[in-house]
């Protein structure tokens, strides 16, 4: 009885994975190798379509941007963070952790309101006299790289002040005490200290960003079509569910295998596991 | 200790945050404008716009359903997910590796996907009831949140205080209610929380589970902002801030501000 306990509590959790996630995932990825054309038929169409490799190719460039942008904002903002006095620290770490909870429709929205024709900044600018007609921002691939990296910095930088927090006070003094420039101690001791944690990071916002449905969905609209609302049109639109099943598994296939390479390279990057 | 920072890089902090808080208070200021389209500053102060949500029935009924699945699939996962949580605490040694990533398999697979496939071989190839599927959806959502965060408090447990109530002949269903749970009730609070918003705010499994007759309102205000643009989609979001500010309120309460950071 007692060899069993662990599985016993244990199995609900794991039957529920197993039946609705597991299960319908696999069955939705089985049936693109089972089309009536072949076992590879609906791939060769989704690569061999100009308009969804396009589609592929900007999501990913769109994902990189932003995770770029997402990595420096983050990296520098976090340091400053964590270095910050209590109580401030407590009030930027609020500051970052309130957009965070707030939901993806409201922060996408808030860019809508901003970037629109008849939005804030078009508004200021014509006020300003800088420009004389309106522009347009929205639907644009700018917009959807602006409201991404609002979407993500939160979560680097609170992914990344509790990387640099773990970083032990003893190494930085130790490297000033023996003569290092605060600039030297920061090259060669706390950016590589950091590197696993800035992986991590980068794999969140990549990840987030090549999956993310509703930014892309109001920022993008069918001009910055991504392969989120790619697939929720064929699903849903166009009743297309073949074309679906083979987005969401390129999708799997991709997500799955960046956190895989990634985490490996993070751990063995990681100078402090030596 | 150094605290001495380059001003530069105070600047550039200072904008960052002014980056993440500014678009939340145009938002704020957006939902109180006197005029019926948006803009900001406000023009004329008014509270119309969140006596509109009310009036949209739309707006009602996707409340309803979207706190209702909220508090549903956060308390399912929490009654399978605590004991699993303990499972891979107390009873490493028997359970295989791979459980542990079983259970971040959620957080693993886009959103998307399982939306997608929840409704593609559940609720039309098995014919299951779509807000079953919604439910299921959400409680796998937010499971991982469950699990890890449960775990994290049951790692500083110690596990003899339990073993001496068994031995003193304490049941076991008691001694999990009257020994472990109080010990770890901070994480479950915590779990409760972090499941609860995660829930309330998901679009991305919704979108496919949703439709004619059922909707959540992250997904009524998506479908709301593509065909108006007046200022009560503003005054719904304030209203989820006002959600958010009273979470982080609990959380501060109960846990302290340094739990967040974590």
């Amino acid at each position: 009885m007692k060899r069993f306990a662990g599985w016993t509590l244990a199995s609900p959790a794991t039957a529920l994975v197993v039946v609705f996630l597991v299960l319908p995932v696999l069955a939705t990825i089985a049936t693109t190798f089972t089309t009536p054309a072949g076992p590879f038929a609906t791939y060769v169409s989704f690569f061999g379509s100009g308009f969804r490799r396009t589609v592929l190719v900007r999501t990913i460039q769109i994902s990189l941007i932003t995770t770029a942008i997402a990595l420096v904002i983050g990296f520098v903002t976090a340091y400053v963070v964590s270095r910050a006095p209590g109580w401030l620290k407590s009030i930027l770490i609020v500051a970052a952790v309130f957009p965070l909870l707030t939901g993806v429709v409201v922060r996408s929205f808030a860019w809508l309101i901003i970037l629109g024709k008849n939005g804030i900044l078009n508004s200021t600018l014509l006020n300003l006299g800088l420009i004389s007609e309106p522009f347009s921002m929205l639907y644009t691939q700018g917009a959807v790289i602006v409201a991404m990296v609002y979407l993500f910095v939160p979560l680097m930088i609170l992914t990344l002040v509790g990387v640099l927090e773990s970083i032990p006070e003893d190494l930085i003094q130790a490297s000033s005490s023996l003569g290092a420039k605060p600039i030297a101690t920061f090259m060669q001791v706390t950016l590589p200290l950091a590197v696993p944690g800035l992986i991590v990071g980068a794999v969140l916002v990549f990840t987030g960003s090549f999956t993310s449905y509703a930014t892309p969905q109001l920022l993008g609209g069918e001009q910055v079509m991504m392969m989120g609302t790619l697939m929720y049109q064929q699903a849903m639109v166009t009743f297309d569910w073949v074309a679906a099943s083979t987005i969401a598994a390129v999708m799997v296939v991709i997500t799955i295998a960046i956190v895989l390479v990634m985490t490996r390279l993070a751990r063995h990057l990681n100078p402090m596991a030596v | 200790m150094t605290r001495n920072i380059h001003p530069l890089l105070i600047a550039a902090t200072t904008l960052v945050f002014i980056f993440l808080v500014g678009p939340l208070i145009i938002v704020f200021g957006a939902a109180l404008s006197d005029t019926s389209y948006l803009t900001f500053p406000p023009q004329g102060l008014t509270l119309h716009w969140f006596e509109n949500i009310f009036a949209i029935s739309a707006f009602r009924r996707t409340m309803v359903t979207s706190l209702q699945t909220a508090v549903l699939s956060t308390v399912i996962a929490l009654i399978i997910g605590i004991p699993a949580a303990y499972a891979l605490n107390r009873h490493r040694i028997q359970l295989p590796g791979w459980l542990s990533t079983l259970f971040v398999l959620p957080v693993l697979v886009p959103e998307l996907v399982l939306g997608f496939s929840l409704l593609k071989n559940l609720a039309v190839q098995l014919d299951t009831p779509i807000y079953l599927a919604l439910l299921f959806g959400h409680s796998l959502l937010v499971l991982p949140y469950v699990v890890r965060v449960i775990s994290a408090s049951l790692a500083s447990f110690d596990f003899s205080i339990e073993e001496a109530a068994i031995s003193l002949g304490s049941p076991p269903l008691k001694t999990f209610f009257t020994i472990l749970l109080p010990n770890v009730r901070s994480g479950v609070i915590a779990a409760f929380i972090l499941a609860f918003i995660t829930s309330i705010n998901d679009v991305s499994i919704s979108i496919f589970l949703t439709g004619p007759g059922l909707s959540t309102l992250p997904i009524q205000l998506l479908a709301h902002m593509e065909q108006f643009f007046d200022p009560t989609v503003a005054s719904v979001s304030v209203l989820l801030m006002l959600l958010t500010v009273a979470v982080m309120a609990i959380v501060e309460r109960t846990l302290g501000l340094t739990f967040l950071a974590k």
